[in-house]
C-alpha cells in the first residue's frame, strides 16, 4: 500500500492529547515504510507548543496556524483539509467530539471511505483494510471490511491502540499555514459554556454506587441512595438517568460527563459502553449488578452479580449496615 | 420553518439482549423489539418543538423496507404533519454513504429549511448527518444539545463536547443537525395518539421518483462491507458471585470491606 498516511492531532490547553501516541503507532502499522505525517491546527503559541511535542512522535508535522483555527471549528477545519490533502490520503482520528463533527462530511469531501470508531485492525491486505467495530452498545462485535483503494478517513477509539514511544530522533515542522488562509464558515464558534456544577463533586468521592438505565423509573432510586448511605458513599449514574431527568448532570459519569476516580465503583444496571467506561479512571475495584449475564460491564469489572438491581441492592444495604 | 427528520427503526437495546447467530451472518432477529432511534426521537420531539414556536411543518423520513413504517407512524403520532417512506429494493445494504445519497434526494425534493439526525443509531458509526450535509453543501453540526432560533434564517446551537462542556456556535439556515440525547424530553405517545394516525397516506419514494442512480447505493456502493457478526472472547473478565441473594451480599461486604469501599 502506497498511500499517504495523516494523523489528525488533537490537543487543548497547548498540549497534545492523550491519543496521539496512540494515532503515530496505530499509522504505522497501517501503512509499514510509507510517510506518516501528523496535521497540526491551532494559533499563536499553542500551536508552536503542539507541533514540538507531535515532532517526537512523527517524522513530518504540518503546521496550520491561523487566528481562525484558535478553537477548533469542524466546519473551518474540513474545508481545510479538504484543499490540502492528496486524493487517496489515509486520515486517522481520534473517536472525539470533533472527530464526529469533522470526519463523516470529510470523507465525502475527499471521497473517500469513511470508517468510524474501530477498536482493532489488521495489518492491510492490498487495498482493503480488515478492522474491528462495536454495534449496540458493545454488545456484539462486527468485523468490516474498508475499501482504501479511494482513501479513508478512519477514527480510533482511545484507550483501544497501544500508544508509540518517542522517536529516536525527532521529525520535522512544517509550515503550511500560508494553506490556512482566507478560511471560511457558515457556522461561527462563539464560546464554550463549561458544565455546571452541582451539588456534590462525585469526582472527589472514594466509593459511588452508580445506576444506568436499569434501575427503570426514577421512583426506584432510593434503592440506590439506600445502599449508598449504608456504604457512605454518594451515588452517580449513567447518561440515559440524567437525560430521563431522573438525577442531576453533575451526577453523570463517562466521557460527556464526569471522570471519576474512586476506589469502589457499583454499577447497577448499567451496561458498561465504552463512553461510560471513558469516565472511570484510576482502576477502581469494580462491582458490577446487572441482570443480563452477557452485559459488556461483566467484562470490565472484577466482581459481577447477576441479578435484578431492585432486587438485591436492598439485600446488600442490609448485610452491609449488619457489618458495621 | 420547514423541517426534515431522519429516523431509523432499530432494534430497542433497552428491550433485547443482542445475540449473534450461530453462524454470524448476523444478529438473531427473530424475537427482537423493534422501534425508532433514541436519538432520533429527541430529534423529532425538537422538530416539533421548533415548529410550535416558529410556525411551519415537520416531515418525518426514513430509509427502510415495510416495516420501518411503524416508526414513521409513530412520531407522526407525536406530532409530525408528514411521513416519508424511501424504499426500494436498489437500497438494500447501503452502507452510511448511500443512506445519506437517498436522504440528499430527498431532501431536495422539498423546501426545508432545517434537517435534523440523530446523533448516532444501531451501529454507532454516527455518519448520516455529516455525510447528508456535506453532499448538500450545507453547513453543520454534531452532538446538539441546544438549539434556539434567530432572526435572519440563523440558529444559535450548542454542541455537547467532553466533559459535558457546551460549545455554542451560530449557524446559517439551511443546515443539518445531529441531535444528542437529553436535549429535550420526548412526549409520550398514547395507543390513541398512534390509532389516529394509523390511516394516514405515508408515501413511498424509489430511485426512480428520487432520481437516484441505483449504482450510488445499496451493497455494490458500499466502501464498507460488515463481514461477520462475533462475540470477543472473553478475557479475565469479572469474576461472578453464586449463591443465594444473602450469600453473594455477606461475601460482597467482605470484598468491599478489603477494597476500602465500607467506611
Ligand atoms: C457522544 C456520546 C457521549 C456519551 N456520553 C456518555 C457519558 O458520558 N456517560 C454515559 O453513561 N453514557 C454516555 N453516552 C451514552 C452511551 O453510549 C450509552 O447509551 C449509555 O452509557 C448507556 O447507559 P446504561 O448502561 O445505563 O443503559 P443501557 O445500555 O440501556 O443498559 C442498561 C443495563 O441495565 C440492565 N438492566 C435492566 N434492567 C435491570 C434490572 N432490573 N436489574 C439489573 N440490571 C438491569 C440491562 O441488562 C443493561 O445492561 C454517550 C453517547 C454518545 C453518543
Ligand atoms: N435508514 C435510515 N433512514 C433514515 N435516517 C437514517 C437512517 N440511518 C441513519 N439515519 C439517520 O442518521 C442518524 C445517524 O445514524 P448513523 O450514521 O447510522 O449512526 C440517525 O440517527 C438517523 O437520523
Amino acid at each position: 500500500m502506497t498511500a499517504q498516511v495523516f494523523a489528525f492531532i488533537p490537543h487543548a490547553n497547548s498540549r497534545i492529547d492523550d491519543a496521539a501516541p496512540e494515532l503515530a503507532a496505530a499509522a504505522r502499522q497501517l501503512a509499514p515504510g510509507a510517510p506518516v505525517t501528523a496535521l497540526v491546527a491551532g494559533d499563536g503559541a499553542g500551536v508552536e507548543a503542539v507541533c514540538a511535542e507531535a515532532v517526537r512522535f512523527f517524522p513530518e508535522v504540518w503546521k496550520f496556524a491561523a487566528a481562525e483555527l484558535a478553537y477548533p471549528n469542524a466546519e473551518l477545519l474540513r474545508p481545510l483539509l479538504s484543499r490540502v490533502l492528496p486524493r487517496g490520503a489515509i486520515v486517522l482520528f481520534s473517536h472525539n467530539t470533533l472527530a464526529m463533527d469533522l470526519g463523516p462530511g470529510l470523507a465525502v469531501k475527499l471521497d473517500a471511505a469513511y470508517l468510524p470508531d474501530i477498536v482493532a485492525f489488521e495489518a492491510p491486505e492490498g487495498q482493503v483494510l480488515r478492522a474491528v467495530r462495536q454495534e449496540f452498545n458493545g454488545q456484539v462485535s462486527t468485523h468490516v471490511a474498508c475499501d482504501l483503494s479511494g482513501g479513508a478517513v478512519i477514527t480510533l477509539r482511545a484507550g483501544c491502540f497501544a500508544a508509540s514511544e518517542p522517536l529516536a530522533a525527532a521529525g520535522r515542522v512544517v509550515d503550511r499555514s500560508a494553506d490556512a488562509q482566507g478560511l471560511a464558515a457558515r457556522r461561527r464558534f462563539l464560546e464554550v459554556v463549561p458544565a455546571e456544577v452541582g451539588d456534590v463533586d462525585i469526582t472527589k468521592e472514594e466509593v459511588l454506587v452508580s445506576v444506568g438505565r436499569g434501575i427503570g423509573d426514577k421512583e426506584n432510586l432510593p434503592v440506590a441512595e439506600d445502599l449508598a448511605e449504608a456504604l457512605g458513599a454518594v451515588v452517580s449514574c449513567s447518561r440515559p438517568v440524567v437525560d430521563a431527568k431522573w438525577l442531576d448532570k453533575s451526577r453523570q459519569v463517562g466521557t460527556s460527563g464526569k471522570t471519576v476516580k474512586p476506589k469502589v465503583y457499583l454499577a447497577l444496571g448499567i451496561s458498561g459502553s465504552f463512553q461510560h467506561m471513558g469516565g472511570i479512571k484510576g482502576n477502581p475495584f469494580i462491582v458490577a449488578v446487572n441482570k443480563n449475564p452477557k452485559a459488556p460491564i461483566f467484562q470490565v469489572a472484577q466482581v459481577g452479580v447477576v441479578a435484578d438491581v431492585l432486587e438485591f441492592a436492598p439485600v446488600l444495604a442490609e448485610a452491609v449496615r449488619k457489618a458495621r | 420553518m420547514n423541517i426534515l427528520v431522519c429516523v431509523k427503526r432499530v432494534p430497542d437495546t433497552a428491550e433485547n439482549e443482542i445475540e449473534v447467530r450461530p453462524d454470524g451472518t448476523d444478529i438473531r432477529r427473530e424475537d427482537l423489539v423493534y422501534s425508532v432511534n433514541e436519538w432520533d426521537n429527541y430529534a423529532v420531539e425538537e422538530a416539533i418543538q421548533i415548529a410550535e414556536r416558529t410556525g411551519g411543518t415537520v416531515t418525518v423520513a426514513t430509509v427502510g423496507d415495510a416495516d420501518a413504517e411503524e416508526v414513521v407512524r409513530r412520531e407522526m403520532a407525536m406530532g409530525a404533519q408528514q411521513g416519508l417512506m424511501l424504499t426500494d429494493p436498489a437500497f438494500e445494504g447501503s452502507d452510511g454513504r448511500g443512506i445519506a445519497e437517498i436522504l440528499k434526494a430527498a431532501v431536495q425534493r422539498g423546501r426545508y429549511d432545517l434537517v435534523l439526525c440523530g446523533a448516532q443509531a444501531d451501529d454507532g458509526a454516527g455518519q448520516v448527518g455529516g455525510m447528508l450535509a456535506a453532499l448538500l453543501d450545507w453547513p453543520y453540526a454534531s452532538l446538539v444539545n441546544r438549539i434556539e432560533v434567530l432572526e435572519g434564517q440563523r440558529l444559535r446551537i450548542g454542541r455537547e463536547i467532553e466533559g459535558g462542556n457546551q460549545e455554542m456556535s451560530e449557524i446559517e439556515l439551511p443546515c443539518v443537525l445531529s441531535i444528542q440525547t437529553g436535549i429535550n424530553e420526548p412526549r409520550y405517545v398514547g395507543i390513541r395518539g398512534i390509532r389516529k394516525v394509523a390511516s394516514v397516506e405515508i408515501p413511498a419514494l424509489g430511485a426512480s421518483e428520487l432520481g437516484l442512480d441505483p449504482s450510488r447505493v445499496g451493497r455494490a456502493a458500499c466502501r464498507v462491507r460488515k463481514l461477520d457478526y462475533f462475540v470477543p472472547p472473553a478475557g479475565a473478565g469479572a469474576e461472578i458471585l453464586q449463591g443465594s441473594p444473602e450469600e453473594i451480599a455477606a461475601r460482597l461486604v467482605d470484598l468491599l470491606k478489603a477494597k476500602g469501599g465500607l467506611k
